[in-house]
Parts: C-alpha cells; structure tokens; sequence
C-alpha cells in the first residue's frame, strides 16, 4: 500500500492542527483554573475532565442543605490513630491553647486561637458527610467560614491554594480558592449543638461538603496560602494521588 | 455470510467492551470496601442496611462478619472507574450522534413495524427455546432489538445517573438528580442494581453470539467479513 503525498501531507497538517489545538486549550485551562494538580500520570486525563467539568458546571452551586429532622441519629466516627501525649495535654486544657497558623500568600500572617476564630463570626449548616466507601451521615456544623478567615488575613493577588495541615504528622491536603472562599467551607468548632468530639476531628476540622470526606481533614492546625501545589510533598496538592486517591474529590 | 459492522460501529463496541470491563472490576473492590447498601438519604456501619454482600471487607470499620480484613484497593480503583466512566460517556456521545445521524438506530434498532407485537416476541423466543439454528438473518430480529434498545437507552443512561447522583459537587449543582432517586444511598443501591442488569445483559449477549456462530460474528465486529459495502448486520 502506498500513501500519497496529498494524505501525508493532510495527514501531517491535521496532526499539527490538533496539537496546535490542544495547546491552546491547554493554556486556556489553566488560566481558568482547570487543570488540577495531579493531572499528570495515568489517570491524569480522568482527574483533569472530571475538575475542569465540574468547575465549570458548578463553581458556585451550594452543596444541599438538610433539614433538623434529617439529622442522623447515628453519625460515624472513622478509625483514628491514638491520639499523642500533647494531643491530650491540650484536650485536658479545653482545647484553650490550640493554635492555627494561616500564612504563606497572606497579607497579614495570623496565630489564631479557637477564640478569635469565633470572634470572627460563627455560622452553621446541616450537610452529609460522604466517604469515599460509600456510607454517609447528615450532621449540623458549627464553625467559621474560611472565607472570613481569609478575609482578616487578606490574600496577595497570587494565591490560588490553600493547603492545610493536620495535628497529626503526615496528614495534609489542599484545595483550590475556590472551595477555600467557598460559604460553605468551615473551620468546624461544633457538631450537633455540643463542642466537636474528637473522633469527628475536633477541635478543629475542616469541612469542605461539595467534597469527600477524606477531605475534611481533622485536627486542623496549620494553613498555608499558595500559588502552587508543587512544592509540597509530590507536587500533587495532597499525599491522596500517591496512593491513587483524586485530589479533587467532588465526585 | 454476515457482513462487517461499520468501522464507527466497531470502534464504538469494543471501546464500550473496555470501559465496561474496567468499571465492572474497579467498581467490585469500590464495594469490597462497604459491602452494605442502604435506602434513603443516609446509612454507614451504624445504621441497619437494606441487605449487605456476604463477604469480608477492605476496611477494618465495617462489621462484616469475617474477622479478617481484605487488601485495600479503593485508590487506584476510583480514579479508573472515573477515567473509564469519562471513556464510556465520550463513546457514548459519539455512538449516540452517529446512531441518529446515520440512521443506525432506526434501521437496525427500533422494532420494524409488523413486529411490535408480543406473537413477534414469543415467535423469536420459541425459536430460542427450540434451540433452532440461526437463521441467516441480515438484521436484529425483534427481541435482540428489545435487549439492545433497553441496554442504549435505559441501562447505560441509568449507570450515569445513579453515578452521577454520587457526586457531592455535582449534587449541589443538581440537587433534584440525586432527589428523584430518594436520596444518596438510594442511588448508590440503584447504581448497584443496574450494574446487576447489565452483567446479566453482558452474560446473554455472549452467550447468544456464541450460539449464533461465534468466530463469524467477532469476525462480523472486528476485522473480517467485510462487504463492498459494509452493510451492518447481525
């Protein structure tokens, strides 16, 4: 079989005409904030339709609120890890000398206690943990808005992540501005009216409901504002791709 | 001699084979993990299930029943059944576009008129039965078009909804999508059950081909058989 020159050489344009395509859409991406960061790899391309996908269909949605009576009777604790001897050091003192840095692309870096974040205003909701096993309950949480947070400390114009870590060592993740400033994403002090239990990761958890629940991560003490994720642990905005697991986990 | 499908027809196929090969086994160890299902908005190990899977667990949390804990593959396998959920929507689209622009979906699939009726039905399932041989049809008979229409339009369009009823993000964007169904576990329940219809589907389907001449008809999908005219067949 011979190919002509006429198709190599259509055959050769079309081929620059896509990649000349994908480029651009490329660029386009990121600019609108698409591409997530673990977009490389095998499951990249997944990861990537599935942020940019949702980004565009529901940047501002809110995630669905319950009513009182929809409140599980029976909310579920997930396994935690024993907690250490200045965990319990600092639960033996109510709590009163946790801290939670917020720094990095802040105008003005801030040691907050649970104080001062109450202080800032206290707001709640009733929405539905989801894991990513499957099982789920509906609870009402009690916290400040991120967003406020945000707000007392101001943002220089290059953040796009906040990234935030855990009391317990190794435990991490992140989210884009756009979950961070979210009305919705609390830093959770309460639960059902009473203080948050430890089990559900008080006294500080942050819960991000248009997300899984390995995203709410518990024992928050620690935010840091950026404009990448690439220099924290594998560059992939948490340790979750590492073992498979999206960073973006709104599905 | 059975003709070859349409190159489209072909590609589409076993894409959707693929797909569906890679969400069936990813999303068997997504359940290893929870192997209980509710009804309603809520449920977790807490909660009575509607009914569970006898087997042991990839999670050391649920109450099984097994005192042993299986290996843990809920990683790798959410980000493949997503990919392979974003492989099969494309396909989808792209079959769907080519079904009703190339009339692929009146000529072969709807009911030919004259045998939309049950003795058309019951005809085709006597021969069944009888275990007659295939006759040396050049179309879908009316029961294969009946199986095919309801996995195109029902199953499959089903899978998408149910799955995508999971999604908290999308849920927030779409509340009623996940309201209609009676909740979030009501959906995951569904999208289980739909999975069932569909490896019973995938179970016939082989069966079938089997029966009717295997080797002619994967010839018939793949490369071989191939007309002047590339008409599509059984």
């Amino acid at each position: 079989m011979t190919i002509s020159r006429r198709k190599l050489i259509t055959t050769g344009l079309a081929a620059a005409a896509g990649a000349t395509g994908l480029g651009v859409m490329d660029r386009l991406a990121r600019s609108y904030g698409l591409i997530p960061p673990d977009s490389g790899g095998v499951f990249g391309p997944g990861e990537t339709l599935t942020y940019a996908a949702q980004r565009l269909l529901t940047r501002h949605s809110m995630a669905r609120e319950f009513s009182r009576s929809q409140i599980s009777p029976k909310p579920f604790p997930n396994a935690l890890a024993p907690p250490t001897d200045a965990f319990k050091l600092l639960q033996a003192g109510g709590f009163r000398d946790w801290q939670l840095v917020v720094d990095g692309l802040v105008e003005r870096p801030t040691v907050f206690s649970l104080a001062d974040l109450r202080s800032i205003g206290v707001r709640s909701q009733i929405t539905e943990v989801v894991c990513e096993e499957g099982w789920s309950y509906v609870a009402e949480w009690i916290g400040t808005p991120l967003s406020a947070v945000l707000r007392e400390t101001g943002l220089k114009p290059e953040a796009r992540f906040a990234m935030y870590r855990s009391y317990e060592r190794g435990w991490w993740d992140s989210i884009d501005l756009g979950d961070a400033q979210h009305p919705q994403t609390f830093l959770t002090m309460g639960m059902n009216d009473g203080d948050l239990p430890v089990p559900f990761g008080g006294p500080l958890r942050l819960r991000v409901p248009r997300q899984l629940g390995y995203k709410s991560v518990k024992f928050v003490n620690h935010i840091t504002v950026a404009d990448s994720m690439k220099k924290f642990g594998s560059g992939q905005g948490s340790p979750g791709p590492d073992y498979g697991y999206s960073w973006y986990a709104g599905i | 001699m059975t003709t070859r499908h349409s190159a489209l027809l072909r590609v589409t196929h076993w894409l959707t084979f693929v797909a569906f090969a890679a969400l069936l086994v990813t999303g068997i160890e997504l359940i290893i993990s929870h192997p209980r299902f509710y009804w309603g908005e809520t449920g977790n190990s807490g909660t009575t299930p509607l009914f569970r899977i006898p087997i042991p667990s990839s999670r050391d949390t649920v109450p099984s029943g097994y005192n042993y804990v299986l290996p843990d593959q809920n990683g790798w396998s959410r980000s493949m059944h997503f990919e392979a959920a974003w492989i099969l929507v494309i396909t989808a689209l792209v079959y769907g576009i080519y079904g009703v622009t190339s009339g692929h979906f009146k000529r072969n699939l709807f009911p030919v008129s004259g045998q939309r009726s049950w003795q058309a039905y019951w005809a085709v399932m006597r021969k069944y039965l009888r275990r007659a041989p295939p006759g040396d049809e050049q179309s879908y008979n009316p029961l294969q078009r009946l199986a095919y229409l309801a996995v195109i339009f029902i199953l499959f369009p089903m899978m998408i909804w149910t799955g995508l009823a999971l999604s908290p993000s999308f849920n927030a964007a779409m509340p009623w999508f996940v309201g209609v169904l009676g909740g979030r576990q009501s959906a995951r329940t569904l999208h289980f059950f739909f999975t069932i219809l569909l490896v019973i589907f995938f179970v016939v389907h082989v069966t079938m081909v089997a029966m009717g001449g295997f080797w002619r008809r994967m010839r018939a999908m793949t490369i071989g058989g191939a007309s002047a005219g590339e008409e599509e067949s059984a």
